[in-house]
């Protein structure tokens, strides 16, 4: 993508008048400041990381470390990150979607939209160490929802298995910044769906599942798909939640990779790189498709 | 049918609110809960007491003013050359942008503890100042995203060009221009990428913590695997600042001008 930008520019700037020419150094120190800063504090760093991903601790090139990441504790710990990552997108995906497609198509009161949007921005950024408090005083042990069920209902969540920092407490932790930041990305999608279509879809003689079949899932499709992957990444990447829920005893990569930081305990510098560098590559891969399917979706929204 | 279709609608409505606003009931009932046998508010008293409390929220505070700052000066200067005099650069500038959102803020820290450690040739790790200089700049990476689109967005509303000739025609260097022409007019659009970084900076836990500084992430951390009450009482206090935050973003973008003069 870069590299045809900047053939692009190249190609451009001879046909450019002789000005120009003139105060070519001035146009790129206008934008120099912000090149080396990302030079230096992103780009540097992370490329610096991926370089001692293949190397060993003498400095010689090597994928030692990229095949040691299939021990089995690192191995495992991919798994249950990406598991955890796919299981929180696809559900918080399809409950947002929902939830979009309820209060803009659903017949509800307008006002209820625009209040589902204010709280779906602040939820989506309400994650981190105060959301995990939240869930434990909500589902904990001794949580007033836990409590409740209990005194009320007769159930024990906790002797059903059920635990907030197991697996499926931390996706359910997880949904409550997934599930709003669905909304907030989807609803623009959900709103291109022009009244047109239904309505020429209903001249047509379609039934209400036609029209669902036919036009609303193909044109939401690419939309839909491109932002649980983007939600994936944003799960996979998210360290705090999962810290303070469950401590460092949970195995997923970011938390692993945290503890490597923190103390060297893989005790190998190199191997903590590969670690990142696995990171990279999901959640890098993850928004390349986002883009993909975003540039899929941008059709029907003109 | 259309009946049909409204019931789903407010049963799907209805289920999402009980799922979001649960915890949130649940937490404010737990907090008020530190006091036996009654409900008072002596969590809150005792959060705002902590001088840790005190102490780590300003510090967070203070990194999120620099940040913003930081990210004004970055992103304002850069958004406007790009529309103006470099508009094939954009692609590659806004691809740089969405890094954060590619790199996991772990992986970023990661390489800054391996890059700028006491014996490089940049030693921000050597001091505190150093390292909290470079807590600020890893912030401001995590909010450019946020940033660069607002103000990009707002950039958008105002005809650049002819402002920027107007502004030298009349005598204006680029400083005056940017600092005096631009940035007043894009105002409001800075000020609503200022109030989202702050909401993101100010509870931020993974970059602080590894960089050892401290913040309030890490406090709240900290605190909530000590306490039993004080910790809904702060995340009912983190939800609130996140929901001012937000809140401040939507008044202005009431004040925020819909369209350009002449769109670029």
């Amino acid at each position: 993508m870069a590299d045809s930008t900047m053939s692009q520019t190249a190609s451009v700037s001879p046909g450019a008048p002789e000005i120009s020419r003139l105060r070519l150094p001035l146009h790129w120190l206008g934008v120099t400041p912000f090149f080396i800063f990302a030079l230096v504090f992103l780009i540097l760093p992370t490329v610096g990381l991926i370089a001692g991903a293949f190397k060993n601790a003498a400095g010689d090139y090597t994928f030692d470390n990229i095949i040691a990441l299939s021990q089995p504790k690192l191995a495992a710990a991919y798994w249950v990150s990406i598991q955890i990552s796919f299981v929180s997108a696809v559900l918080g995906a399809l409950i947002g979607l929902a939830m979009a497609v309820a209060v803009v198509r659903g017949g509800l009161p307008p006002w209820l939209r625009s209040a589902t949007l204010t709280f779906s921005g602040v939820a989506s950024n309400f994650a981190g160490v105060p959301l995990a408090f939240s869930f434990i005083a909500t589902l904990g042990r001794l949580g007033v929802a836990t409590i409740l069920l209990r005194d009320i209902f007769g159930i024990n969540i906790y002797s059903l298995g059920f635990s907030i920092f197991s697996f499926w407490g931390l996706i359910l932790t997880y949904l409550y910044f997934q599930i709003p930041l669905m909304i907030v990305i989807i609803t623009p999608a959900v709103d291109g769906l022009k009244k047109e279509w239904g309505e020429a879809a209903a001249t047509l003689g379609a039934t209400n599942w036609q029209y669902w079949r036919m036009v609303v899932i193909p044109v939401l499709w690419p939309s839909f798909l491109g932002t649980t992957v983007l939600l994936f990444a944003n799960a996979f990447g998210a360290v705090a939640t999962a810290y303070a829920l469950t401590g460092p005893s949970l195995n997923i990569v970011p938390i692993q990779l945290f503890a490597q930081i923190r103390g060297d305990v893989l005790y190998n510098p190199n191997l903590g790189y590969a670690l990142a560098f696995g990171m990279i590559v999901i959640t890098g891969l993850a928004n390349l498709f986002y883009i993909l399917f975003q540039r899929r979706a941008e059709r029907w929204l003109k | 049918m259309k009946q049909g279709s409204r019931f789903w609608a407010w049963l799907v409505f209805g289920v999402g609110t009980t799922y979001f606003v649960l915890p949130l009931v649940a937490t404010f009932e737990f907090s008020l809960r530190k006091r036996r046998g009654e409900y008072s508010f002596d969590a809150y008293r005792s959060v705002f007491e902590d001088p840790n409390f005190q102490a780590t929220f300003t510090y967070s505070v203070v990194v999120a003013v620099f940040t913003i700052l930081l990210g004004v000066l970055l992103v304002v200067p850069t958004a406007y050359w790009i529309r103006l005099r470099l508009p094939n650069l954009r692609p590659v500038v806004e691809f740089i942008t969405l890094l954060p959102l590619v790199i996991p803020a772990i992986v970023i820290v990661f390489g800054y503890i391996r890059m700028f450690g006491s014996n490089s040739t940049l030693p921000f790790l050597a001091t505190a100042r150093g390292t909290d200089a470079l807590l600020v700049i890893g912030y401001t990476t995590l909010a450019l995203p946020y940033m660069y689109r607002a103000v990009d967005t707002g950039l958008r509303t105002i005809d650049v060009r002819t402002l920027t000739e107007a502004a030298q025609i009349l005598g204006a260097g680029w400083t005056t221009i940017i600092a005096r022409i631009i940035l007043p007019n894009v105002l409001i659009a800075v000020l609503s990428g200022a109030f989202l970084s702050f909401a993101i900076v100010i509870g931020e836990f993974t970059m602080a913590s590894l960089l050892n500084r401290p913040a309030f992430g890490p406090y709240l951390q900290n605190i909530g695997a000590n306490s039993a009450y004080e910790p809904s009482a702060l995340a009912l206090i983190s939800f609130a600042i996140t929901w001012g935050c937000m809140s401040l973003i939507q008044i202005l973008s009431r004040f925020a001008p819909r369209s350009a003069n002449r769109p670029n």
